[in-house]
């Protein structure tokens, strides 16, 4: 059962690394999230190595969200313009991302970086979504429609240059999703996130976007950036581990169809709410981890 | 004069060298591939006496298997507003990777101090050069060391584990980890008496990745935008394909 990572180099057990994918897999097709934020944190909680996790998660992502890319496409659902300017700010991002990682990593401070940034940003996607399912939950069981919510960012609003997203149904400014690409990007390379747990919120809260291209266009993005962040990785710290990303992509196939089946039969505020405890869940398992004195005080870092 | 050195080198092996260590290991490869799960190393061999003399008492040996030495930094985690993170450092030049060494006596008995730190005989000899100078927090930074290291499995001691038949035969069982570092391996024998090494051999080994292993592991590091558009390649592949045997009804 047990399996030599050529690149983590370390041997693990192959059916946890499976079985980590398809549970992953599944909670990624059941809410249509790619499951970087999980699978990142629970390689490192196996003793993957850090930036061994981020490079090979972000690999499996770009595999787990293609067949959801092109299925959107395929019924229209990609606003390709909006993914457009969303990759180009993505791979920008990415590229910043990657000066930062480095830099981080000489400081020593990669790891806890990786864990605040987790906890802040999980914590608050979580805490609003479910905040919001809850609302909506309530509101349909007292027998009112859901509200749409529409956005009106005066920042926003205020950006020079505005352009026509016809699929989105917007009339807004370029720079808006270029910059939200570009966090995004930043959050991929340094997270091994493929960020559709931010995207698709702050597409929906922040840019108005129409329902119905938000999670196309979102997998459209991630697709690209993760590919790019895979190809940046593998150039710039050669820690993308091919056996890694291999096993959790069989698992994550697997899983995801099961995930799909068992949403259909679920409200989607329901499925929001239940995203929102597993988020919440992680962000407090990780804060833990921060404040707790660590078993191990000290580590060692290779050859700088 | 070159014949005459050679000579004098010779008369001064045969009249100052009077025991020899004969040594064989049971693997001089070891070669890491997808199943590696750790392995043992058997070093064995024979110590030749002059003119076949075997001594009453039992010879003094150790045997120390080392990997390849690479400058590490160790951090210490410390509470900064709540969260624990890394604060200080120290370098550590020459960390040896891997280190075990089995005696066949407990090392405090069968060495002096000025020979276990000459030839590095036990962990606690070990000569790690911190970078940082010396000083009670290099000392607390290296009990961190060599507690994370033992721990790991990577530098261990095994005091009186060497076999000795018949004062002449001695056997010893290395265990290397399945986390053990790739590179340059050896193993050296030494034969001690009154606290003082006498003789000693050294064999080398390697320690390598083999097969498919090796093969994405030198793709990774020497063609890494190749290597990356593989690993794009294949993921897109596979969850392509899922799709396309989800969407058949």
């Amino acid at each position: 059962m047990t399996l030599y990572l050529p690149i983590a180099e370390l041997s693990v057990n192959w059916l946890v690394i499976v079985g980590l994918g398809a549970l992953v897999g599944f909670l990624s097709g059941m809410f249509g999230v790619g499951g970087g934020f999980l699978t990142t944190p629970l390689l490192i909680f196996y003793g993957i190595p850090p930036a061994v996790a981020v490079a090979s998660s972000a690999t499996q992502i770009t595999g787990a969200s293609v067949s959801g890319a092109l299925a959107y496409w395929r019924r229209g659902g990609v606003d390709l313009k909006m993914g457009g300017v969303l990759v180009a700010g993505g791979i920008s991002g990415a590229g910043i991302g990657s000066i930062v990682f480095r830099w981080l990593q000489e400081l020593g401070q990669i790891d806890v970086t990786i864990n605040l940034v987790y906890v802040l940003l999980l914590g608050t996607v979580g805490g609003l979504m479910a905040r919001e399912s809850f609302r909506t939950l309530r509101r349909t069981a007292a027998g009112a429609r859901p509200r749409r919510l529409h956005a009106h960012n005066p920042f926003i609003a205020a950006l020079p240059w505005k352009t026509r997203f016809y699929k989105s149904g917007l009339y807004i400014s370029p720079l808006a999703p270029l910059m939200l690409g570009a966090a995004v990007g930043m959050l991929t390379v340094i997270m091994g996130v493929g960020g559709g747990f931010i995207l698709v919120p702050a597409m929906i809260y922040l840019l108005g976007m129409s329902a119905n291209s938000v999670v196309g266009t979102s997998l459209f993005q991630i697709v690209f950036v993760t590919a790019a962040t895979t190809l940046l990785h593998s150039v710039e710290s050669q820690t993308v581990d091919i056996v890694l990303a291999g096993l959790l992509l069989v698992g994550g196939v697997l899983g995801a169809q099961f995930g799909v089946r068992a949403a259909q039969k679920l409200a989607p505020a329901k499925l929001r709410l239940g995203l929102a405890i597993i988020v919440l869940a992680v962000a407090i398992r990780l804060a833990i981890g921060l404040t707790l004195r660590p078993t191990e005080l000290f580590s060692i870092f290779g050859a700088a | 004069m070159k014949p005459i050195a050679l000579m004098l080198v010779w008369l001064f092996a045969v009249g100052a060298a009077p025991v020899r260590l004969i040594t064989d290991i049971s693997q001089r490869r070891i070669d890491i591939v997808y199943t590696f799960k750790g392995t043992e190393l058997l070093v064995f061999g024979a110590i030749q006496y002059p003119r076949g003399s075997v001594p009453d008492e039992r010879p003094g040996l150790a045997i120390v298997v080392r990997g390849p030495a690479d400058p590490i930094t160790l951090r210490k985690k410390a509470r900064v507003a709540g969260i624990w993170i890394n604060t200080a450092s120290v370098r550590f030049e020459t960390a040896p990777g891997f280190y075990a060494v089995a005696t066949s006596a407990p090392i405090k008995t069968l060495v002096d101090e000025r020979n276990a730190a000459i030839w590095e005989l036990g962990v606690d000899y070990l000569q790690l050069s911190p970078s940082t100078g010396g000083g009670r927090a290099v000392e607390e930074f290296t009990r961190g060391l060599v507690d994370l290291r033992r721990r790991s499995g990577l530098w261990s001691e095994q005091e009186g584990r060497i076999g000795i038949t018949q004062n002449i035969l001695y056997q010893a069982r290395i265990t290397i980890p399945a986390a053990v570092p790739v590179g340059a391996y050896s193993a050296e024998i030494y034969l001690i008496r009154d606290g003082k090494v006498i003789a000693r051999s050294a064999t080398p080994i390697t320690i390598d990745k083999s097969g498919f292993e090796r093969w994405v592991y030198v793709a990774a590091q020497t063609h890494g935008l190749a290597y990356g558009l593989a690993a794009v390649a294949l993921a897109l592949l596979a969850g392509w394909s899922a799709g396309l045997i989800v969407r058949r009804p």
